[in-house]
């Protein structure tokens, strides 16, 4: 592939006190493709991601954008790159004094200028594409199901339409019949919108399913980036140990019958 | 466009042409959220003053798509009888129909919230639901303090049930830390009485009498009502704050499922330490009180400190002291129980957590205040 990455993450250094937990990590995301990243709990997917969005500052290295320094984004760019990105959060992250509909239309109060009909309606919309009844728009979070509070989720992070969607552990919790659908949704939408999907999963299924590529963190560094199927060649115990193991097995099995 | 950080878009249109009984709609360029906002009302006109069945929508000019775009064609047909057939559509689109027949699928209808009604029966219903809260409150209190009560008794007969470590750990946050900022204010109260006395008794040549006014003010009412509102501020807030947050992350539900009683763990040590370490601070706020007033009184007065503490125990009851002192447990008791009661009401949301907290202060330094009322009636009934 010749295009340049959409993100690129170089010589990240991630540290709470003296506890490193990246170092010199490189990572990119290329446009338009699901990635999927995986690793053992604790090797800071989550610090990752947040460092892509900006919630914490990298104590070394830099994330470009469209080839772009962040930390020399001006405010006006800034905001302009948060309107075209969506996160949903490992447990939804609601505002919980917000209905879900109030909820998913927050974000297009605040930027777009747009009738407060239109806006119902397009909020009532995205809570029925994440597959959410409309009784389930006129509740507040505490009211809803994990489940729930997750696609809630979701569609308030695709309130805006955006272009790259961040979603930390999106079908975890969910039942299986639910989680594939999720997975489906998800794939529909980066196939029709050109999104582009950075997801942290344990969800080996979702991984086969959807994803394009995955993203392997382990020894504070990414270790692999690369199709599932390429990744299954490789040398590292972790890899092996993760997709050796038994799940891992039965969804690669699963994925040579298809 | 600015910088790179946004793509490149075409900026959206929308024309619309008759071409003998059909309406054509043409949308052109990117139509995606930021954009289409604005056709929102000419297309809802175009769709109520059109024959469904006439409506065409010309994709051929169509750059980008996105929800927002698609609902907003796809919400245009949506009173046709097939809105998906070919007769309603000019021109290829690669996504465009596809999604356009998705969103009017997936349009999830959320009901209108119900509008509250006004007027003299709403209020009259909102103050009668007000009156039956504040007494159902009440109720719980009674049966919260009970239920501590009972707890504390079972405790009492099998004393190693009693949490020792976490008792003493409450008595240092709750208690010790408390005691500079307790003195001081209480210093600071003192000083402020004995000014007010000094300027009003001079007037009558009766400034001796400062002292007087110091001692009783202090002894029998600032010293504990200080430490009592400090405490439910401090404390009281901390205590429903803490307990709240175990509640919403199940650590209640979990301590209940392994056999352990939220009474006995959480709430019996707290009471605890409040009943004790409440005469302890208002023993000091009493000792930092009058040391205020005696340096007032030295100041402004010239009554010597030697003096001040020779008059105060010529003239001040030992009662005085005994009449403060016997208020502070009971005060301790009540912003104990205030407070955990509170946090244990905590629901799953975090709007909730914050109420409670507020709820609890504001009890916590009314019930102060009111039974320190009735403490007084009752030493007045007593000629105390």
């Amino acid at each position: 592939m010749t295009e340049a990455p959409l993100i690129e993450v170089r010589g990240l250094r991630s540290q709470f006190g003296s506890h490193v937990v990246h170092d010199d990590l490189d990572f990119e995301v290329r446009q338009g493709e699901i990635l999927g990243i995986v690793g053992g709990s604790g090797t800071g997917k989550s610090v990752l991601v947040n460092t892509i969005l900006g919630l914490k500052q990298p104590d070394a290295g830099e994330v470009y954008f469209r080839g772009q320094a962040m930390s020399g984004l001006s405010g006006k760019d800034r905001l302009a790159l948060e309107k075209r990105w969506g996160v949903l959060f490992q447990s939804g992250a609601l505002f919980s004094a917000l209905t879900v509909q109030e909820n998913v239309m927050a974000p297009m109060r605040e930027h777009m200028r747009m009738s407060a009909r239109l806006m119902k309606e397009l909020a009532d919309l995205k809570i029925g594409l994440v597959g959410l009844s409309g009784e389930a728009g006129s509740k507040f979070p505490a009211e809803l199901s994990g489940g729930m509070k997750k696609r809630a989720g979701l569609a308030r992070a695709l309130a805006l339409d955006p272009d790259i969607l961040f979603l930390d552990e999106p079908t975890a919790g969910l039942d299986p019949i639910g989680a594939s659908a999720f997975d489906k949704l998800i794939k529909e939408l980066s196939d029709t919108l050109d999104l582009t999907v950075v997801m942290i999963t344990h969800d080996l299924d979702s991984l086969h399913a959807i994803c394009d590529r995955v993203a392997v963190i382990a020894d504070k560094r990414v270790i692999a980036n690369a199709p599932l199927s390429e990744l299954t060649q490789n040398e590292h115990p972790w890899i092996q140990e993760y997709f050796g193991g038994p799940r891992g097995r039965a969804v690669l099995r699963q994925a040579a019958e298809d | 466009m600015t910088t790179a950080i946004a793509q490149e878009r075409q900026p959206a249109e929308l024309t619309t042409r008759q071409d003998g009984a059909r309406v054509i709609v043409q949308p052109k360029g990117d139509w995606v959220m930021e954009a289409v906002g604005r056709f929102d009302r000419r297309l809802r006109r175009i769709e109520s003053e059109t024959d469904p069945k006439d409506l065409v929508v010309d994709l051929s000019g169509l750059g980008r798509i996105d929800t927002a775009g698609a609902y907003l064609l796809g919400r245009t047909l949506s009173r046709c009888n097939e809105p998906a057939s070919d007769s309603h559509f000019i021109g290829e689109h690669q996504t465009a129909r596809r999604m356009m027949g998705e969103m009017r699928e997936r349009l999830a209808d959320c009901p209108e919230e119900e509008v509250k009604p006004r007027g003299v029966i709403s209020t009259l219903a909102r103050i009668g639901e007000g009156v039956e809260d504040g007494l159902k409150e009440t109720v719980e209190s009674f049966a919260f303090f009970g239920r501590t009560f009972t707890t504390g008794l079972s405790v009492l007969m099998v004393p190693t049930r009693m949490r020792w470590t976490s008792t003493i750990h409450l008595m240092e946050t709750a208690g010790v830390d408390a005691l500079p900022i307790i003195s001081v204010l209480s210093f600071f109260i003192g000083a402020v009485v004995a000014f007010m006395g000094a300027s009003l008794l001079e007037t009558f040549g009766a400034s001796v009498f400062t002292v007087d006014l110091v001692g009783i003010a202090v002894l029998r009412e600032f010293g504990v009502l200080i430490t009592a509102i400090l405490l439910a501020g401090r404390s009281d807030s901390s205590f429903t704050a803490a307990i709240g947050s175990m509640k919403m992350q199940q650590e209640i539900d979990a301590m209940k499922v392994m056999g352990l009683d939220p009474y006995e763990v959480l709430v019996l040590p707290r009471v605890i330490a409040c009943v004790v370490m409440a005469p302890l601070l208002t023993l000091s706020a009493m000792v930092a009180g009058v040391f205020g007033g005696m340096l007032v009184s030295w100041w402004t007065l010239d009554i010597s400190p030697n003096f001040f503490l020779t008059r105060l125990n010529d003239t001040i009851d030992l009662k005085h002291f005994l009449v403060g002192m016997s208020k502070a447990p009971v005060f301790g008791l009540v912003i104990a129980i205030v407070g955990c009661r509170h946090g244990l009401q905590v629901g799953g949301d975090v709007e909730s957590l914050g109420r409670r907290v507020t709820t609890s202060v504001v009890q916590a330094i009314f019930a102060v205040i009111v039974i320190d009322a009735l403490f007084a009636m009752m030493y007045l009934e007593l000629d105390i």
